[in-house]
């Protein structure tokens, strides 16, 4: 048992080899609901009936375990119970609530499949159960891969379902009225005779009773919240500065620390010389923490100039010093023993280009950072009978376990007290920071330790999205694309990541292959193979992950091949498109930006189409060629995710994740130099200025049936949509991120 | 050294190169100023000085000749200013972290230009990233507010 379930722990998150040890646990413990969180400490008269809905005295709260990263999944989490539950915006307060595996994250386990999320076939289907069985079993919370929705969808309506209705049998059991008579509106439940009950007052009558689990989820034509504009709850506190984040946690007696570690990532800590820094103003100590110094001061200004202050002698660096290095690493990847997975391979790829090439490329995207505006911070105290952490954190289960094995606690002792996150894109899926905080705190035990990372610590330690190469070579034939062989050269984001959680994940990875072969396009010969570089610096996943290269590398690609063909970029791609669903967002998207009417002279306009976390995206950009340079004039989004939760934030998450693509895409990368990051700040990693902003125009189609998340899926599409536009603008194929090396911007 | 900020006096003890930004958020408490990049470069930390956005991050405290405002005394949950306003009205916010400095630029702007061109608008707020991409519900955030503020 002890070494199936090892299986089944480390593999959860990666692609074939994942089912392993699964269904050895049996359908049994799968199929059982864990326990009820919030019925520990529970008040006299409060109710729980799962571990979504708590009412206690006159509060009703929510519990939305997925953290709130700006995507507004706190908002569109409660809009889910209330929903069903008859509660309105305002009734209620919500909560992260606390680690629990009850809040295991099922759709999480699907991208780790390593079917094309349009495969609905038989197979698919049931590798995803078994994946969401080892998830369940891990007791897995985690926010990421665009999951709170799909993985909320049914269960949070569910739960305010289940809350309806045990509050309609509480009141049926106070009046002896019938439960078919009674209804419930607004946080009442309504009498026959039109009399209300609060929810509240039925609360302990409520919590004496077996929570009814027979119910029935409303259609949506009854709808009240999903899908209708909405003001979301955190959107008066973000606009007044009285949101409150992890960065800004004060807790009463806290120290101020700031750490500085090795910039040549995993390198050591040769020896140091805090002379200086101890002198100096509000400096408590400093202390050694893995792979560098803490300074502990007063005030967290004081904190990091001291930490500056401090003459370290770093370690090597364990991957290539220099920028080339890592280059030469991927290029030498295009061999036999690094192939990790030919995952197409339709027709006959070697005799369709045996007879030679139309177009032979090779791509390139760079290391690039999070950097989320707000920087990487946690608060910890340790004590002797627990530890408690202050921050916002994607995996609060991992953050447990993690910090438990510093201060000597077991992962229950340890309470995690999630936050609003200012960004992360993926940042705060890592756990360095939180780490360092805990070392530092389990130092000095009884005292809060808030560690706030400066803004070039954070850069410095940005596990970057990783870098990767493409070859392509295809084929045209009677004014069609016949052929694409495809490669691909990554390191492995998911061993890089996964290792450093504790979590070594055998098999291939998927990241490598993302975005470069899960399009449902049907070339009559394709031929898609992912090949893996070696451990570089070290990376993580980076908002839509391998997508935001592989959408690239296949999309560019196909559209020079489209134009060797001679055919129009959109038709074309629209006459390939095998995916009923897809192709209505090819057409939509073609619609909206009125595809094929005549432009002025300097201008044109590209398309790409990239699936990623089963949500099939196009966006067409339209740009002019200035003597400046290259100005975005405007973007056109449509994207396929079965419902739309919220219609307001879903716009402004797709605007925001083709500003972060575009931005990207223009003129960010990380580079290394005696093995450090050479961008440390936003002066050198610019991103988008509000100047910049096209108008981006955008469309949420709800043709398919899964309810998909729409945080990543906006990303991948938006570089080859503008490097396909330059192209028809100037003639000049870029095939190389950030495109700026190449092109000027006005 | 003393400091007017949000109309309240207070008198802090730091060195003279203390950026103000750290007199606000770890001195006095003032948690709605953010920092984010500490290099002028990102906004989050803007406030007024007499009036005028200035980052915070890159102003010693003992250059403070005049009153702050921050987004605390701009306007209150309960007590919306006109930008807040049209802020929310418009659900600008992604992760927000960003925002009190987007507001705080913005209103600066409208209090010099009441009615700035497209040209006005992307000159002053484009020193003001936002990592989350929210700069079309900005733009057209600032011209709501404008309208607001004309309006009232
Ligand atoms: S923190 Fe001051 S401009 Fe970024
Ligand atoms: S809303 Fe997140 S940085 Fe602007």
């Amino acid at each position: 048992m002890g070494k199936v379930g090892k299986i089944a722990r480390r593999s959860f998150l990666i692609g074939s080899a994942a089912v392993l040890g699964g269904v050895a646990f049996g359908v049994y413990r799968v199929k059982t609901p864990y326990g009820n969180p919030l019925e520990d400490g529970l008040s006299e008269g409060a109710a729980t009936f799962n571990p979504w809905v708590v009412i206690d005295g006159d509060k009703i709260t929510l519990i939305g375990p997925h953290g709130d990263k700006g995507q507004g999944v706190a908002h569109s989490q409660s809009l889910l119970i209330a929903e069903e539950m008859d509660l309105e915006l305002g009734q209620f307060e919500t909560s992260f609530g606390k680690p629990d595996k009850a809040y295991w994250n099922t759709a999480m386990a699907e991208e780790g499949v390593p079917f094309m999320a349009t495969d609905t076939g038989m197979v698919a289907e049931s590798m995803r159960g078994v994946m969401g069985g080892v998830m369940k079993l891990i007791g897995l919370q985690g926010t990421g891969g665009s999951t709170s929705m799909p993985d909320s969808f049914d269960k949070l309506r569910r739960a305010g379902a289940i809350a309806r209705e045990t509050l309609k049998a509480a009141a049926a059991e106070e009046t002896g009225i019938n439960t078919t008579a009674l209804r419930t509106e607004a946080g009442h439940v309504i009498l026959p005779d039109g009399r209300r009950l609060s929810y509240q007052s039925l609360a302990k009558a409520a919590a004496g009773i077996d929570p009814v689990t027979k119910v029935t989820l409303r259609r949506p034509d009854q709808w009240r919240l999903i899908g209708k504009p909405t003001q979301r709850l955190d959107i008066v506190a973000k606009s007044t500065g009285t949101q409150i984040y992890g960065i800004d946690v004060e807790i009463p007696g806290a120290v101020k620390a700031a750490v500085r570690t090795n910039p040549r990532q995993g390198g050591g800590l040769n020896g140091f010389d805090a002379t200086q820094a101890r002198r100096m103003r509000g400096v408590k100590d400093v202390v050694e923490v893995t792979g560098g110094i803490a300074v502990i001061a007063d005030n967290t200004w004081r904190a990091i100039k001291a930490a500056e202050a401090v003459e370290c002698d770093w370690g090597k660096a364990p991957y290539p010093s220099e920028q080339d290095g890592h280059w030469a690493a991927i290029e030498a990847s295009f061999t036999e023993d690094k192939l990790d997975k030919i995952w197409r391979n339709e027709g006959d790829a070697d005799a369709a280009l045996r007879s030679g090439a139309e177009v032979e490329a090779e791509y390139r995207v760079p290391y690039v950072a999070h950097a989320p505006l707000e920087p990487l911070n946690a608060t910890v105290l340790v004590e002797e009978d627990g530890v408690t952490v202050w921050t916002g954190h994607q995996f609060p289960r991992l953050l447990q376990q993690l910090v438990g094995a510093i201060t000597g606690h077991d992962a229950e002792q340890v309470n995690f007290i999630n936050h609003y996150m200012g960004g992360s894109f993926g940042h705060r899926l890592e756990f360095e920071h939180v780490k360092q905080a805990a070392e530092i705190a389990s130092k000095m035990r009884g005292t809060p330790v808030k560690l706030t990372y400066s803004r070039e610590e954070d850069f410095a330690h940005d596990f970057p999205r990783h870098p990767g190469m493409a070859r392509a070579r295809g084929a045209v034939r009677d004014g069609k694309v016949e052929a694409l062989d495809l490669q691909v050269a990554m390191p492995s984001v998911i061993t890089s990541q996964m290792g450093r959680a504790g979590l070594p994940v055998p098999g291939p990875d998927s990241q490598i292959a993302a975005g470069a072969w899960n399009n449902p396009y049907g070339l009559p010969h394709f031929r898609m193979r992912a090949y893996r570089v070696e451990e570089l610096a070290p990376v993580s996943s980076w908002r839509s992950v391998g997508a935001s290269a592989g959408g690239f590398f296949f999309d560019c690609a196909l559209d020079e091949l489209i134009h060797a063909a001679g055919a129009d970029p959109m038709e074309e791609r629209i006459r390939l498109m095998q995916h009923e669903v897809s192709r209505k967002v090819l057409e939509a998207v073609a619609e909206m930006s009125d595809w094929g009417s005549p432009l002025g002279a300097g201008k044109g306009r590209g398309v790409a189409f990239v699936e990623s976390f089963g949500v099939p995206t196009a966006e067409v950009i339209e740009v002019s060629a200035t003597d400046a340079g290259i100005r975005i004039d405007k973007v056109w989004v449509a994207a396929e995710v079965g419902t739309v939760i919220d219609p307001v934030n879903f716009e402004n998450l797709v605007q925001g994740g083709v500003v972060f693509g575009l931005g990207h895409a223009i003129n960010c990368e990380i580079t290394y130099a005696d093995g450090m990051a050479e961008q440390r700040n936003y002066d050198s990693f610019e991103g988008m200025r509000l100047y910049q902003c096209p108008e981006i125009e955008v469309r949420g189609l709800e043709n398919g049936d899964a309810v998909r998340g729409i945080g990543e899926p906006p990303v991948p599409p938006a570089a080859p949509a503008l490097a396909n536009a330059i192209f028809a603008a100037t003639g000049q194929r870029i095939r190389e991120l950030p495109l700026y090396h190449h092109i000027n911007f006005v | 050294m003393e400091l007017i900020v949000d109309g309240q006096r207070h008198e802090v003890d730091v060195e003279e190169d203390m950026p103000l930004l750290w007199v606000l958020r770890d001195e006095l408490g003032i948690k709605g100023v953010k920092y984010g990049c500490g290099v002028a470069a990102c906004g989050a930390c803007t406030v007024h000085i007499n009036g005028e956005a200035v980052r915070s991050c890159q102003t010693w405290v003992s250059d403070v000749d005049g009153p702050v405002t921050t987004i605390q005394g701009l306007g209150q949950p309960g007590a919306l200013h006109a930008v807040q306003e049209a802020w929310v009205e418009l659900q600008v916010a992604q992760c927000g972290y960003c925002q009190s400095g987007q507001v705080m630029q913005a209103a600066a702007l409208l209090e010099q230009t009441p009615m700035p061109s497209d040209a006005e608008i992307d000159q002053a707020m484009s020193g003001n990233l936002c990592r989350c991409g929210t700069y079309p519900r900005i733009r057209a955030a600032v011209k709501l507010a404008a309208q607001k503020a004309q309006g009232a």
